[in-house]
Parts: structure tokens; C-alpha cells; sequence
């Protein structure tokens, strides 16, 4: 039942994108149509949840036995850098077509912050687990869902501005403008689930 | 002269939030409030200044092959020292700005400012550039966490505007920060013209 929890709570309560303002950058920059949200929303759930599992092991058994969880961060932005490159690599030989779709997306997920962000909630056991202790199983799901619903938001997005560029905007506000002010109704819209979670919770008497 | 042009134009004309649309996710994300928008800004000057000036140092010795990973390297080194010391010396800071501190690593103005400019240009310049954005971003942040914590609070800083009860309490949670940004990109789109 607590996965369950997790997952309704990452992807509709404390959506990644619209309520954790994590993620923007691809959010406002690859949203203008479907087709682009769908791809770099599918390679940003495949490369952050592998991203999660990889940093969570790395730090339980490398950096803290060792004592060197001071170097968190610089480690796991080169474990993110060359996972992404590895992915890249082993795409194109595995699935051309896959790689054909997702090719330009791949590189410009290294600085999508949400991969960081997620990786260091997970390894630092602050993510919000439903209750259960905070280990590798739960971690990964959590990550997963989180990137589930990034794809979400995205996806919803680029579905309304693609109606949008077929609007007429008032001159001042065309371009960015608009965009942000589009995805702070969304983000209202997604507001209504807040609670839900803590509901949910009762129901499932965790 | 040629520095202060390169100082001004990051406050300015190639302001990081505003004109070149960069870093979106502190720029949204740490603006609850004027205070905490302008420790940010504050944060990613110190480290957009010395990330600037140690690779425009060290650009003649990083082969071009594994230039964006080196740069990496630097830039996540710098925001460690400065986790480090937040942490020690202003933990209220460190505790309203959290998680979004190791996220300076991957602000897009850092890295972009590094490849656009620290690599082709001399220390002194790009320690000028850097910290011209650094304000700039800094400026762009303490007054979307202005216009936030007015609209929201009826408060900045300390100084009371209008009763507490009269707040839109939206604009401190998350649908107020895109609304906020996109109707103060409208205005700045405004003017420029």
C-alpha cells in the first residue's frame, strides 16, 4: 500500500516539475510539442531512475564507509555525466530506434536538475517515503514515480501550448511570458490533489 | 572601462533571469521570500565569480575533448566549499534553502557563462563577467521574491506594506512563482522596447 501512496504522492501531490520547481529547464524548453515532451520525457524517467540507483549505492557503500560524504555532490554529477553518455552508447547499439528518438534529449539531461535532486533526496533519505524506512527498493520507486511525473507535466504542458500557438497573445506577453503564466495555472490546477496524500494515508491506515 | 561594460552588460542587457531565461529552476524554487531569493543570488555569485576565474586560468592546460566534464569538475567543487560553509556559518540559510544549494552545480548560467565566456576570455574579464551575472541574477531574484512576498504577505524584508489578512497567500506557493516571473518578463519585454 505505501507504494501506492508514493506513487499518487510523486506524481499528482508533490509533483517534481510544478510543485518542487525542479526540472524547469527542460520543462520550458522542450514543451512546444508532444512528439519532443513524450521522447525527453521517457529518457529522463529511464536515466533517473538508473541515475537513483546507482548514486544510492555509491553512497551507502563507497563514499560513507569511506567517509568522504562530503564529496556527495562532485561524485554524483560525474556518475550522472557518465551515465548518460554510457546510456547513450549502449542505446545506439542496442535500439537505433530508440536512440534515433530520444538522440538529441540524451546529452541535455546532465544538467536537468531533477536527476541531482532526486539522487540526493534518495541517498540522503529526506524524500518523502510514505512511512517506510528509507532503503534501495523504496528509493528507486520513488525516483521512478518522481520521473513519471515529470513525463506528466511535461506531456500535459506541451499539449496546451501547442493549442496556445494557435491563440492571439497580447504582444508583451508572447514567448516565455505566456509559458510561465500557463504553467502557474497548471500548477494551480494540480494544487486541488494537496491533501490528498494525508487522505490516503488514513485510508490505508499506514 | 571595457570591464565595466562586461559587468553591466550580465546586470543588463544579457541579464541571466530575465533576458537570456537561465537557471529557471532557483529562480522559481528559492523566491518564497525577498530574503531567501537574495541568498541565492548571493550564493551563485561567489560561485559563478571563482568558477570564472579559475578556468579562464586554467583553459590553456584543459585539452578541448573533456573540457565540459573538467569545467563540471571545478564548478561542483566550488559549490561543496560553499555547502560547507553555509552550513557552518548561516544554517537558517542553509535550512530555508535546502536542497536547491547542490543544485547550483546544475544551474545552466554557471556552465553556460564558463563555455560562453571564461574560455575565451582573460581572468580579469571573465572574474568581471561572472560577477556582473551574479548581480544581475542576484537582482532578478531578490525582486521576484520581492513582488512575491508583497502580493503574498503584505510584508518584505521587515517592512509591513499592508495587513497580513489582505495577502493572496498563492503567490508564496508554486503557482504564484510562474505567474510572478512570466507577468515580470512581460514587463521587462515592456520596457526593453
Amino acid at each position: 500500500m505505501a507504494y501506492i501512496l508514493i506513487f499518487i504522492t510523486a506524481i499528482f501531490v508533490n509533483n517534481i516539475v510544478l510543485s518542487q520547481f525542479l526540472g524547469i529547464c527542460p520543462f520550458l524548453g522542450v514543451s512546444k510539442k508532444v512528439e519532443t515532451a513524450t521522447g525527453m520525457g521517457a529518457a529522463v524517467a529511464f536515466v533517473l531512475t538508473l541515475a537513483t540507483l546507482v548514486t544510492y549505492l555509491l553512497q551507502k557503500y563507497v563514499l560513507e564507509p569511506c567517509g568522504l560524504a562530503y564529496l556527495q555532490t562532485i561524485a554524483f554529477i560525474l556518475v550522472i555525466a557518465a551515465l548518460v553518455q554510457m546510456v547513450e552508447i549502449i542505446l545506439k547499439k542496442v535500439s537505433p530506434s530508440l536512440y534515433q528518438a530520444l538522440g538529441v534529449f540524451l546529452p541535455l539531461i546532465t544538467t536537468n536538475c531533477c536527476i541531482l535532486g532526486v539522487a540526493i533526496l534518495v541517498a540522503s533519505g529526506t524524500y518523502d517515503s510514505a512511512g517506510m524506512e528509507p532503503g534501495l527498493l523504496s528509493g528507486v520507486w520513488f525516483a521512478l514515480c518522481t520521473a513519471l511525473g515529470f513525463a506528466l507535466a511535461l506531456i500535459v504542458f506541451a499539449g496546451i501550448r501547442e493549442q496556445l500557438s494557435m491563440m492571439a497573445v497580447p504582444k508583451g506577453l508572447q514567448g516565455m511570458s505566456i509559458a510561465l503564466i500557463t504553467a502557474g495555472l497548471l500548477a494551480m490546477a494540480f494544487m486541488g490533489f494537496s491533501g490528498v496524500n494525508n487522505g490516503l494515508t488514513k485510508v490505508f491506515g499506514l | 572601462m571595457n570591464n565595466l561594460k562586461v559587468l553591466l552588460n550580465g546586470i543588463v542587457r544579457e541579464n541571466p533571469t530575465f533576458v537570456l531565461l537561465l537557471g529557471m529552476c532557483p529562480t522559481l524554487g528559492t523566491t518564497s521570500s525577498a530574503l531567501n531569493g537574495m541568498s541565492m543570488g548571493l550564493a551563485t555569485t561567489a560561485v559563478l565569480l571563482f568558477s570564472n576565474l579559475i578556468i579562464s586560468l586554467l583553459k590553456s592546460l584543459i585539452p578541448d575533448m573533456v573540457r565540459i566534464p573538467s569545467f563540471i569538475v571545478v564548478i561542483a567543487s566550488l559549490v561543496t566549499i560553499l555547502q560547507m560553509c553555509i552550513k557552518a556559518y548561516a544554517p537558517s540559510v542553509d535550512a530555508s534553502l535546502g536542497l536547491f544549494i547542490p543544485l547550483i552545480v546544475v544551474n545552466c548560467i554557471i556552465l553556460g557563462r564558463a563555455e560562453a565566456f571564461a574560455a575565451k576570455n582573460t581572468a580579469v574579464a571573465s572574474a568581471f563577467d561572472g560577477l556582473g551575472m551574479g548581480i544581475g541574477f542576484t537582482i532578478a531574484l531578490t525582486l521576484l521574491g520581492a513582488v512575491r512576498e508583497i502580493l503574498g504577505t503584505g510584508h518584505v524584508f521587515s517592512l509591513s506594506v499592508f495587513p497580513d489578512q489582505y495577502g493572496a497567500l498563492v503567490f508564496v506557493l508554486a503557482p504564484g512563482a510562474f505567474i510572478a516571473l512570466g507577468y515580470l518578463i512581460a514587463i521587462v519585454n515592456k520596457l526593453k522596447k
